[in-house]
């Protein structure tokens, strides 16, 4: 067999919960498995080894809980567990199976536990396993904070490699061979005569074997699908408009809706005319709703046109009004009283700036819209006391407890079938549009009902990417940088959008400072201190959350100091940078763009990076200054995300994080007037389109000791790294974003 | 109404104003073709209405004058057209939602243009959003597309 590297998996968890510590009664909850979602709605014929394979008459089905927004998270599990399950690629169908607590995610917790990414001493980790101990508690499946791969790396494997031990073990009772006769292949059991025993034949004995203690996961060196090339699964069908998205979906006799709500953000509804509305043809229903209204017809086209008739008298909205007003108050939160973290305070920053030149830069980053090309859109059907649910989510357990709540059902009386979803970005993360979806069934139960909100009600209803501006002071000495001081305001994402959930979430938010306070330099005087803002407008997750401001302000503030100091950006980031995973990413994207060669006249080049995610990542940006606008010629990025689970996928991520971080920084801005979003389609709001678009040359290394995701850390580095390009193109220095404010681009 | 569609004749009855794209999607059951803005911003239900590449979405179904092919229609019986198997040798698509538009631009697009330099498409292929940012590949996929149509 060859197996070198064994995992003693009960005795790992146990251990787990021993490092924690204090955690005792976890460790109790820890080593009680949740049970296996799958039994509660097994066909007959069909049976189950553990909550992650199903094998019935057609054959394997792998269970993909991590909700796939395009960021290939169905292939990259499935390819996990078909590795030691020994399936052949594409020998298997995949299902995104139940909400369940059995799919906890392990890793989410551990990103809001404020401990630098890069330090790995004993309590660091204690608290990183306490997490997933908090984690299983909490039951939580969410996708998001680039966590689908480093929290599922070991435990799918861990899941296909069990499963393939109890389909050996029925093999050797059915054969009355030993065990270690056996070997698997393309999902089968091999016997020594060459005989073969599929998966599917031998699928209901293994599952009344006992599942293994402990089980060894194969030798990287015997890895035959993960760090190779795999085609996406959905390849095929989204290359032929065969692939059935939450919009998609038809059922017999279904209805179709819209809704609008109060674009006066956060106010309600005084007075409802539908009068007009329901005299169009196709129009069924006008259904009021806490926040605005909804329309059920017979066609989502005529349900637009309805919801244009309504007469509504809107509230107004509770929260400051105007972008003006929000900068001020932002400003003005950077007093004591409104003191959230100080997570990095090093040497002494005060004394170091108490006098001398000191160099000082507001920097601003605006409120982003998610806008995922798809709308928000469910179907819902109730009838009969049962509640079925179709829609792309991250948090499909959150969303069975609101729409069980909602709609007064028992839990076990509702249903989510979990589609696959046309962009996310952290807007799925919220289950608003679903919530309202219920309602229209409540209102209107029997027939399936898709809601569907027009692009208009996307961007007027999103939740941001909160508003920062941060206040850097610093000083530079001999060549060097010597002194650092960042104080960072935004109203609190982790808190707004928990307490949407019903959750309090005690002490600082992480979120206001991340990507800033947690960077591995060692400045002499380095302070980063995060301020609460009171609640405004919703503000929500948004790809590379608080990093994707943070990342800009930083490392423009840090590139500031650099140019002031005479000194080179990547040489002085090496001198202070004391993480070797991020000192060798800054060495890689050194040597990629030729760093030492000299670009001509109106050429410029920006360096910058972040460690996010708990990955490093550095990019630099080649820009020309044109006579028409700034130009975009290549970008090179360098990361280290521990292990290359998939190198073609890693690529695509990379490449879109750069594209997502650039197009935002060049043109997206919300602003609110009266609490109503100025922006309200993709006139405004497009990011880079293909005609902008750099050459983009990725390198991965793997000398992180830890997994890590890919999804959001290429996001934060783009920005600075195309501002500092514009500064050394033009001198130019530009602090707030978008940056089309202060300069063009072709 | 008549609406000529994939090479199948439907008979509709729909207001004339109705955008085509909402006629395919709720009226016939063609969901390829999708809604992403509603006003020609991002591509995403483009279609081909007598060979041009067209915004299904501010299209009114009263003023198709031609039989209408969606992705859905694009692949031969016994093959996939050309930039659908450029686009699945590249890996194109991630959340695949723009894929249809960005394939049906590409298609008409290279149907009168078959041998484009780089700025041309690039010019060609702007007008269609997308979100996660697989413009990279686009654009090589096109040339994998070109060189396909041309026999190599």
């Amino acid at each position: 067999m060859g197996r070198a590297a064994r995992l003693a998996r009960r005795t790992f968890l146990i251990g787990a919960a021993a490092v924690a510590g204090g955690l005792v009664v976890g460790t109790v909850a820890y080593r009680r498995d949740p049970r296996n979602p799958l039994l509660d709605d097994l066909a007959t014929g069909a049976a189950s080894l553990n909550p992650y394979v199903r094998i019935d008459a057609e054959g394997v089905t792998l269970i993909t809980p991590r909700a796939d927004l395009g960021q290939g998270a169905i292939s990259v599990q499935a390819a996990l567990l078909a590795e030691e399950l020994d399936l052949a690629w594409g020998q298997f169908k995949t299902d995104p199976g139940p909400p369940s607590a059995a799919y906890y995610n392990g890793h989410v917790v551990a990103e809001g536990i404020p401990v630098a990414a890069t330090r790995a001493d004993l309590t660091v980790s204690a608290a990183r396993l306490a997490s997933d101990v908090i984690g299983k508690w909490l039951g939580q499946q969410i996708t998001g904070g680039s966590t689908t791969v480093p929290d599922a790396f070991d435990r799918l494997r861990t899941a296909g490699a069990a499963a393939r031990q109890m389909l050996l073990a029925a093999a050797a009772q059915q054969s009355g061979l030993p065990i270690g006769q056996l070997t698997t292949q393309d999902g089968a059991v091999r016997l020594p005569d060459g005989r073969m025993l599929s998966y599917v034949t031998l699928a209901a004995a293994a599952a009344a074997i006992r599942p293994p203690a402990e089980v060894a996961l194969k030798p990287m060196s015997q890895w035959r699908l993960l760090g190779k090339p795999m085609p996406r699964l959905d390849i095929v069908p989204k290359s032929t408009g065969a692939a059935v998205y939450g919009i998609d979906l038809r059922l017999p006799g279904m209805l179709h809706a819209t809704v609008r709500t109060n674009p006066r953000l956060g106010g309600g509804v005084l007075g409802i005319d539908a009068t007009e509305a329901l005299t169009l043809r196709g129009v069924l229903k006008v259904v009021p709703l806490p926040t605005g209204f909804g329309v059920i017809a017979d066609n989502t086209w005529r349900a637009f046109q309805a919801a244009e008739r309504v007469k509504v008298d809107w509230a107004p909205s509770p929260f400051t009004g105007s972008s003006t007003a929000l900068a001020a108050e932002l400003v003005g939160a950077m007093v004591d009283t409104r003191r959230d973290s100080r997570f990095r305070n090093d040497g002494d920053v005060d004394t170091a700036l108490a006098g001398g030149d000191v160099i000082e830069a507001e920097y601003r980053v605006p409120y982003l819209a998610h806008a995922p090309l798809e709308p928000m859109n469910a179907v819902v059907r109730l009838e009969a006391g049962r509640l079925d649910i179709w829609t792309g989510t991250q948090i499909p357990r959150d969303v069975v407890a609101m729409a069980a709540r909602v709609a007064g059902l028992d839990p076990s009386a509702v249903r989510l079938h979990a589609q696959i979803s046309g962009g996310s970005f952290g807007r799925r993360l919220e289950s608003d549009y679903v919530e309202q979806a219920v309602r229209l069934a409540i209102a209107h139960p029997g027939p399936p009902i898709k809601m569907t909100w027009s692009r208009e009600q996307d961007m007027a209803a999103d939740m941001p990417r909160p508003f920062a501006i941060a206040r850097a002071r610093g000083r530079v000495r001999q060549g060097r940088i010597e002194a650092v001081d960042l104080a960072i305001a935004s109203t609190s994402v982790t808190s707004s959008q928990l307490g949407r959930l019903g959750l309090k979430v005690p002490g600082p938010d992480v979120a206001i400072v991340a990507g800033a306070w947690d960077q591995p330099f060692a400045i002499e005087h380095y302070r980063v201190t995060g301020y609460r803002a009171p609640p405004s407008v919703p503000v929500s997750s948004w790809r590379s959350v608080g990093a994707s401001g943070n990342g800009f302000l930083h490392e423009c503030f840090i590139d500031e100091l650099i140019v002031r100091a005479g000194a080179d950006p990547l040489a002085e980031r090496l001198r202070l940078c004391r993480d070797e995973p991020s000192r060798a990413v800054l060495r890689a994207v050194g040597q990629m763009c030729g760093w030492s060669r000299s670009l001509p006249a109106g050429r410029g080049r920006g360096l910058a990076f972040t460690l996010s995610f708990g990955v490093p990542v550095a990019e630099v940006v080649e820009v020309t200054a044109t006579p028409r606008g700034i130009r975009i010629d290549e970008v090179f990025v360098a990361c280290d995300v521990g292990r290359v689970i998939d190198p073609v996928n890693l690529e695509a991520q990379l490449q879109g994080a750069v594209i997502w971080g650039l197009g935002h920084a060049i043109n997206c801005e919300l602003t609110y007037v009266d609490g109503v979003a100025q922006q309200t389609n993709f006139h405004q709001h497009a990011g880079l389109r293909l005609h902008q678009t750099p050459r983009i040359h990725v390198r991965a290394l793997e000398t992180n000791p830890r997994i890590r995701g890919i999804g959001e850390p290429g996001v934060p580095p783009a920005a600075p790294a195309l501002a500092n390009a514009i500064f050394a193109a033009t001198g130019k220095r530009i602090r707030e974003l978008p940056l089309v404010r202060h300069i063009e681009f072709l | 109404m008549k609406l000529r569609v994939n090479d199948r004749e439907h008979e509709i009855d729909v207001e004339p104003e109705m955008p085509l794209l909402w006629v395919l999607r709720d009226e016939l059951g063609i969901t390829g073709p999708k809604y992403g803005c509603g006003i020609a911003q991002c591509g995403a239900c483009t279609v081909h209405v007598n060979g041009m590449a067209v915004r299904a979405c501010v299209l009114r179904v009263g003023d198709v004058t031609g039989p209408v092919v969606t992705i859905e229609g694009l692949a031969r019986p016994d093959a996939l057209h050309a930039v659908q198997a450029a686009w699945i040798e590249h890996q194109v698509a991630q959340c695949g939602y723009c894929q249809s538009g960005q394939i049906m631009s590409a298609a008409a697009f290279l149907a009168i243009k078959p041998a484009p330099s780089d700025d041309e498409i690039d010019a060609a292929m702007s007008a269609n959003l997308c979100r996660c940012g697989t413009y990279p590949r686009i654009r090589q996929a096109v040339k994998s597309a070109v060189r396909r149509l041309q026999g190599g």
